[in-house]
């Protein structure tokens, strides 16, 4: 068994309307089920917008002590798209983790980064 | 026996994707296979010679890579605590039966599936997959591939070695997709052994039109898809559309390796063996399957191995198989393929106005059919200009001189300069 985080990218601009997203919403309330009745789920996480982010940062290199802090308002990447939310999935192999995104994609038609999680400490 | 040698790497090329995929399964590691193996040739290159080539080349690659991967497994584990792995591995092996059965086994067909699905799967990205496919099923070395696909030997090795860390990390499954999947997967599969093929058939780049050993691989790759997949029509229809075309290759280019365009080809250097073949494999992908892009392709392939002369080309019946192909792939580059039909059935004007809306600058190609049918419309100078700017285009060389040439006819001017 591996986890594999599946990291839903989405557009900060064009939110659907809020009929669309409740709809939206409660068929990956459904599916978090799904995934947790398959023994699948992990976790998941619906994320605010990306304007919302601070970066926090320092000069100081690996191993030593950051005698200051750097913030910066907003999130790491400037772009067009942010990561919006992700979940924490455990699949037999990547096939059936590509699944599982496909039916996020089928909910959400937002593209979805699956990447296998190399550590999980919980 | 001086030329054992040459055998053993005959031998291993040969049966390089078997013995991978037999122990990809039994190690269920694709690097320690290749390891394996890779150990087992040096072997074979040190005691075939006096030894003699073993009767079953195969079996005896198997046998031998397996024992060099438990030696292996064992050395490494030694003095860790997993030495009961390495017992339980060897257990494993050892029960596979007769060693020099084992690579004649009938789920060895299975194994071979598995490792061709594995390198072929689409969370790979199409170069990668080429490379896997090259390397592990075809047998070839990284340097052979990298100068084959004329990419630098350390960037071919990089590719390789990425492909390989995300089949582990990424947990890619070494197995045949299930019934519902299985389109969608041979799609991924197919589409590689038909780039091996084009890139041999016709180079994006380089000196020589074609690359032998690329088509060469390419059929063999094909091959062994319809020996493993009887019952897939479009793995007919691509074995179909490559043997068709392979057929004609011998008057692809003259003595001096310049591009002889298909009107002006010699038909009676095509290779009369390899039509019939292509027909026959053709047949049998029409019994089997409704048509499919592969098939479509070999269809219209089939039509002009057919004609004994250019002129006795059955344009109007190409024309219909392009409409298929447009309904099964609307792609641009069809669209393009069937304008030149078009114009050989009702004349440049009609050939010219199929291809409105066919926008693709910079794809020479599509620059060389409206300069050629631009010229026989009788608009000369709008074909010079379209001349240029498909001279402009990447292409391989002995294209690039037919352009020249082509050109300098028109203007008058050796070269074509302004």
């Amino acid at each position: 068994m591996t986890h594999y985080m599946l990291a839903m990218h989405q557009p900060d601009e064009g939110a659907p309307s809020a009929d669309v997203l409740a709809e939206v919403m409660r068929r990956l309330d459904e599916l978090a089920e799904r995934m947790r009745e398959a023994g699948a789920f992990v976790l998941t996480a619906g994320l605010q917008p990306a304007s919302s982010a601070t970066v926090v940062r320092s000069e100081a290199p690996l191993g030593v002590a950051p005698g200051e802090f750097l913030m910066s308002d907003g999130p790491f990447v400037e772009a067009k798209e942010h990561l919006g939310g992700f979940w924490v999935i455990e699949a037999p192999d990547l096939d059936a983790a590509l699944a599982w995104a496909k039916q996020v994609v089928a909910i959400t038609s937002l593209p979805i980064e699956v990447r296998p999680v190399a550590g999980l400490v919980r | 026996m001086p030329d054992a040698q040459a055998q053993a790497a005959l031998a291993f090329r040969e049966n390089h994707g078997r013995a991978i995929a037999i122990l990809a399964r039994v190690l269920g590691d694709l690097d320690l296979a290749e390891d394996a193996v890779q150990e087992a040739y040096v072997e074979a290159l040190r005691t075939w010679p006096r030894s003699g080539v073993p009767p079953s080349p195969a079996g005896w690659i198997v046998t031998t890579a397996r024992r060099r991967a438990v030696d292996r497994w064992r050395r490494e584990q030694a003095g860790r605590a997993k030495a009961s792995e390495a017992a339980l591995l060897f257990a494993r092996g050892e029960s596979e039966g007769a060693p020099d059965g084992i690579a004649e086994a009938p789920d060895v067909r299975d194994d071979q599936l598995r490792l061709v699905f594995t390198c072929c799967h689409p969370a790979l990205s199409l170069g990668s997959r080429v490379a896997l496919t090259l390397r592990l099923i075809g047998g070839l070395t990284t340097a052979e591939i990298a100068r084959a696909l004329l990419v630098p030997e350390p960037t071919m090795a990089a590719r390789l070695t990425r492909a390989k860390a995300k089949i582990r990390d990424a947990d890619i499954p070494y197995r045949v997709p299930p019934a519902h999947e299985l389109g969608e997967r041979l799609t991924a599969v197919l589409a590689v052994v038909y780039l091996v093929y084009t890139e041999g058939h016709r180079g994006t780049s380089g000196d020589e039109l074609v690359r032998v050993d690329l088509c060469t691989e390419a059929l063999r790759l094909a091959r062994e898809l319809a020996d493993l997949m009887p019952g897939e029509s479009e793995v007919h229809g691509l074995l179909a559309l490559l043997l068709l075309s392979e057929a004609r290759r011998p008057a692809r280019t003259d003595a001096e390796g310049r591009v002889v365009p298909l009107p002006a080809q010699d038909r009676s250097a095509w290779d009369r063996g390899l039509v019939d073949q292509g027909s026959a494999t053709l047949r049998r992908a029409r019994e089997i399957g409704p048509p499919g892009p592969y098939r479509v392709q070999a269809e219209i392939a089939a039509v002009h191995d057919v004609a004994v002369r250019p002129e006795d080309t059955d344009w109007p019946r190409i024309v219909e198989l392009y409409d298929t192909l447009l309904a099964l792939t609307p792609t641009p580059v069809v669209r393009l393929n069937r304008a030149v039909a078009v114009a050989e059935v009702h004349g440049p004007d009609r050939g010219l106005a199929a291809l409105e809306g066919v926008e693709l600058p910079g794809y020479r190609p599509w620059h060389v059919v409206r300069a050629e049918l631009l010229v026989r419309a009788g608009r000369v100078d709008e074909g010079v200009e379209e001349f240029r700017r498909a001279l402009e285009c990447p292409g391989n060389e002995p294209e690039t001189a037919l352009l020249r040439e082509n050109l300098g006819r028109l203007t008058g001017r050796p070269g074509g300069q302004r």
